[in-house]
């Protein structure tokens, strides 16, 4: 039998005081990215019809080097939040829920890392 | 939260239908959702036809008509007939609204009537609203204050001020709103839902109350408040005519201006 009253199961462990950050980030990271991918496509265009001494060399500009970096971080940076939140909202169990996140954040921001590593690569080389 | 299995009566039956009279010209069917707890049974789909000529025009009518003269069990909540009680809400063609304020001829054919959706039957169209209350009792939806009362007026407040809570007041706590929400149903346990989101900004906007940061403290959470992906069927099924998704986001508004303002 549950003695718990309803209002007592509500409250439960009270507000975890946080969340806004989140919320505001990933909305920050939607609108930075609208002109960054606009300007990813550039990048797309050369890689595709451009050999790629110069899509190298028109990378290195810092501009576009910078550019393409701040787009890796946003992209990468908005999907582990987004993903958090369908975690958030499916996986029922507090402990398979804790780990799927940081799984999330975790191979997220490995990918980022690798993706800013490959970017250097090719501005070194070029 | 999720669940791919069936739970325990969801499956629903075929069930009896009443035939209107022979002399009936004016017929229309009304599909209506039965379950008793008491006989174990799985729930039904009870058939009923009405004689238009001889029945009100709302669907609140119909039902009423159904339980004074075809079928005195079936079991239903109804008070004040006019949209202000927020009783008879329930799922009417797949839509949650109050039956009362709902025409019949607002339909084109047969009329499907279920309880509001994902809250646990009591009887037949009765949900059990006791999270749904005590989730509101959460918010604490008084008027907090540390100034005392003036002695001998009541607290006054501009009418511009006043003007804020147009729009908020007017809710009646029917739950159509939650109970359309697809957040509200994987999570209602902690996610507060749109009815109870709203009446926390109406309180949150009222000029008279000095609580604003505490109140603002308790809802700002990753599931009490943030699970709202708004998704608008909120705003799209209240009878009333409200605008849940829009409180909701003015709290979040608030909640970033206190961080970043």
């Amino acid at each position: 039998m549950d003695y718990r009253t309803p209002l007592s199961k509500v409250r439960g462990l009270g507000s975890a005081k946080s969340g806004t950050a989140h919320w505001w980030l990933q909305r920050v990271t939607a609108v930075v990215l609208i002109p960054l991918t606009v300007w990813l496509l550039w990048l797309f265009k050369l890689s595709f019809y451009a050999p790629y001494q110069e899509t190298a060399v028109w990378l290195s500009a810092p501009l576009n080097s910078i550019c393409l970096l701040a787009w890796i971080v946003a992209v990468f940076y908005h999907a582990a939040l987004g993903v958090q939140v369908v975690i958030e909202d499916y996986v029922a169990g507090d402990g398979s829920k804790i780990i799927a996140i940081w799984l999330v954040k975790l191979i997220f921001g490995v990918l980022a890392l690798a993706a800013s590593i490959a970017v250097f690569k090719v501005i070194s080389a070029g | 939260m999720v669940e791919f299995t069936l739970p325990r009566n969801s499956v629903l039956q075929k069930g009896q239908t009443f035939k209107a009279a022979a002399e009936a010209t004016n017929i229309r069917r009304f599909e209506v959702y039965r379950w008793n707890p008491d006989t174990g049974e799985n729930p039904r789909i009870d058939t009923f036809e009405i004689d238009r000529d001889h029945c009100g025009p709302m669907v609140l009518d119909a039902i009423l008509k159904i339980k004074n003269e075809i079928d005195s069990t079936l079991t239903f909540r109804r008070s004040c007939r006019e949209g202000v009680c927020g009783s008879c809400a329930m799922n009417i063609n797949g839509k949650n609204t109050l039956a009362c304020i709902d025409a019949i001829d607002h339909y084109p054919g047969t009329i499907k009537i279920f309880p509001l959706p994902h809250l646990e039957v009591v009887k037949d169209l009765v949900p059990d609203m006791t999270h749904f209350y005590a989730q509101y009792a959460s918010i604490k939806p008084w008027i907090e204050t540390q100034t005392p009362a003036p002695a001998d007026t009541e607290r006054l407040q501009s009418k511009e001020d006043r003007a804020k809570l147009d729009g908020l007041y007017e809710c009646v706590l029917c739950a159509c709103c939650s109970t359309s929400c697809p957040s509200y149903w994987w999570n209602s346990e902690r996610y507060l839902g749109p009815a109870i989101l709203l009446q926390a900004y109406r309180w949150l906007v009222d000029s008279r109350d000095e609580n604003t940061g505490e109140r603002l403290d308790d809802l700002e959470d990753p599931f009490k408040l943030y699970r709202c992906h708004t998704i608008m069927n909120c705003t799209d099924t209240c009878p009333k005519g409200l605008n849940p998704a829009k409180a909701i986001a003015e709290t979040k508004k608030m909640l970033v201006r206190r961080q970043q303002g």
